[in-house]
């Protein structure tokens, strides 16, 4: 027996959010119909609106610890609260004593092992669930990260191992990553051991300036990233000057996709936007598609 | 006053209305982006920059001198920074908090605290308003002790308009902690509308009263107004869509500019804000 080929894997990110990352991702995965989906845009995860999964395995995701005070202990000597850098801990006027405010808390834990009564708990922290999904486009790793919750680059790199366990079973060649907004620690975490990036950015000077940080971004990672312009024909100009921008970052252009209603309409429908088939934006995506795997696989 | 605008989802349209907010509002504004990742209002709001300063975070260093090797410090970091190569502690400022933790914990004092730079905050102003932004350095990973130094630059003033960064994790936490009305912007899609629920819920957790705005209000999508009638979540305003807003947000033209009396209608929902807040 060979040694089984690794899937490849390409992230799509943007910088700046809104450009059509997922729009894009589902559009890929109904293309292909054989890579395994991550969506790891975990704080507003949305790939399961168009996929239609049915959830084969639901986990609950727990990390990290956080800060308990039980009141019957605590003394009131408000240490905790002069050591917690997180303005995490207040004190209940009316006792005298102090408590945790869990969105605050880091799970730092400075707190828990200076309290001079021994009064704070460390309990594990929920922070929320993941899933692995059977949709009409294939095997799908998920979550949904609770409300306000922390870690969430932990939940990334969780969800990324996730897909990489079930490309392997299912011997797929490719796992695309629908990637967060931004470019700090949940961005690191869906990038860093990829193979590709494919950067959806719009011809704006918000979509502009925020592209080129991720192109530094994937230029400290050195991992090789494509652009496609969404909606290029808003800006012409600046639809130029991203192409020439990016060419001097080394990253190459797979093409421009016209604004088109018919996107937000297939999101509205729940299907992907190539599965409107006369629009014009689809047409774009599936040249670039076609561009994209002739370069990766 | 400080009034946050945040979305859950990217991209509906938090920097498009609160940079219409600040510039419609008759008060002085204190602008703070705190879209640290990806900051964009400065090309609406167009302020004369004056001012940038590095922002920094402390991290722990070693003596090696006083260091015995005990490994406490170690032992004490639940976030992995430090690890105990024989007798020889090896710090990872990239996975540090800043939490302070093995300092505190170092029996014979060998752990102090040096600074490094995380970001820069800009600063500058254009005619009522006094803007301030903050810069995440690329390949740092954590955005919050940054935008909590942006958020000291509203300490005293009258009305704070918050820019926060888009989802529902610590860096939105961190920007919305605080402030005394949190503007949703959103937009009539499912996408926009699974994300805009979720935002809600995180914050009522943080307990701050909020209202929501749908940009692009005319699309075929009547599940986000139903939802916020079901939820009794005041609608502050709505804004049709029109490419000519998006030609004109891509050149950096605020959306006051393409809608005629949208500028009232704002000024009319900051007072709505006002009563709302105070509440």
């Amino acid at each position: 027996m060979n040694d089984k080929k690794k899937a490849k894997q390409i992230v799509i990110i943007s910088g700046k959010g809104g450009t059509g990352k997922t729009s894009i991702t589902a559009s890929f995965a109904a293309l292909s119909r054989d890579s395994v989906l991550a969506d790891c845009d975990v704080d507003a995860a949305d790939l399961h609106l168009v996929a239609s999964p049915r959830r084969i395995a639901v986990n609950s995701f727990i990390s990290g610890n956080e800060a308990v005070i039980s009141p019957d202990i605590c003394t009131g000597c408000g240490r905790c609260s002069d050591l917690c850098r997180f303005e995490a801990v207040s004190r209940d006027e009316s006792t005298g004593k102090y408590f945790v405010l869990p969105v605050s808390c880091e799970g730092c834990g400075v707190c828990v092992d200076n309290c001079p009564a021994g009064a704070i708990d460390f309990p594990q922290r929920r922070c929320g669930e993941w899933m692995i999904s059977e949709t009409k486009y294939g095997t799908m790793v998920h979550s949904r990260l609770d409300a306000g919750a922390e870690n969430s680059g932990k939940l990334v790199t969780l969800v990324r191992n996730e897909a990489v366990n079930a490309a392997e079973k299912e011997s797929a060649d490719l796992i695309l990553i629908d990637g967060p907004p931004g470019i700090g620690c949940p961005v690191i975490a869906s990038l860093t051991g990829t193979d590709y990036i494919l950067a959806v950015t719009e011809p704006t000077m918000s979509g502009r300036h925020d592209l080129m940080r991720v192109l530094d971004l994937a230029g400290h990672f050195k991992i090789p990233v494509f652009v496609c312009i969404n909606k290029w024909d808003i800006n012409p100009e600046i639809t130029k000057d991203i192409e020439k921008l990016s060419a001097e970052k080394n990253a190459e252009i797979l093409g421009r996709i016209p604004y088109d209603m018919n996107i937000t309409l297939a999101q509205i429908k729940g299907i992907s936007a190539v599965e409107i088939t006369d629009s014009i934006a689809a047409k774009e995506i599936t040249a670039i598609w076609k561009k994209l795997k002739q370069k990766i696989l | 006053m400080t009034i946050a605008f945040a979305s859950g989802k990217g991209g509906t349209g938090k920097t498009t209305f609160s940079v219409a907010f600040a510039l419609s509002a008759d008060d002085n504004v204190t602008f703070l982006d705190c879209d640290v990742e990806e900051p964009d209002s400065h090309f609406f709001i167009k302020p004369e920059i004056t001012g940038n300063e590095k922002i920094t975070v402390p991290v722990p260093v070693v003596d090696s001198g006083k260091c015995t090797g005990c490994g406490r410090c170690a032992k004490v970091c639940r976030f992995n920074a430090i690890t105990m190569l024989g007798k020889k502690p090896l710090i990872f400022h990239e996975l540090c908090h800043s939490c302070g933790g093995c300092s505190i914990a170092c029996p014979e004092k060998a752990v102090s605290e040096i600074q490094i730079g995380t970001g820069v905050i800009s600063s500058g102003i254009r005619d009522h308003i006094s803007f301030y932004q903050g810069l995440l350095d690329i390949g740092n990973t954590k955005s919050p002790p940054l935008i909590k130094a942006v958020k000291k630059k509203g300490d005293g003033a009258s009305l704070v308009i918050i820019d926060s960064p888009p989802g529902t994790s610590c860096p939105m936490v961190t920007a919305l902690k605080g402030a005394d009305y949190t503007v949703l912007v959103t937009e009539p899609a499912p996408f926009a509308l699974n994300d805009l629920k979720i935002a809600v819920e995180t914050v009522r957790i943080l307990g701050i009263p909020f209202g929501v705005v749908i940009n692009k209000s005319d699309h075929p999508f009547p599940q986000t107004e139903e939802y916020c009638r079901k939820e009794a979540i005041p609608v502050l305003l709505k804004v049709p869509e029109k490419r000519a807003a998006a030609e004109g947000y891509s050149s950096g033209e605020s959306i006051i500019k393409i809608f005629p009396g949208l500028g009232d209608e704002i000024k009319k929902a900051i007072s709505t804000i006002k009563k709302e807040a105070v509440r």
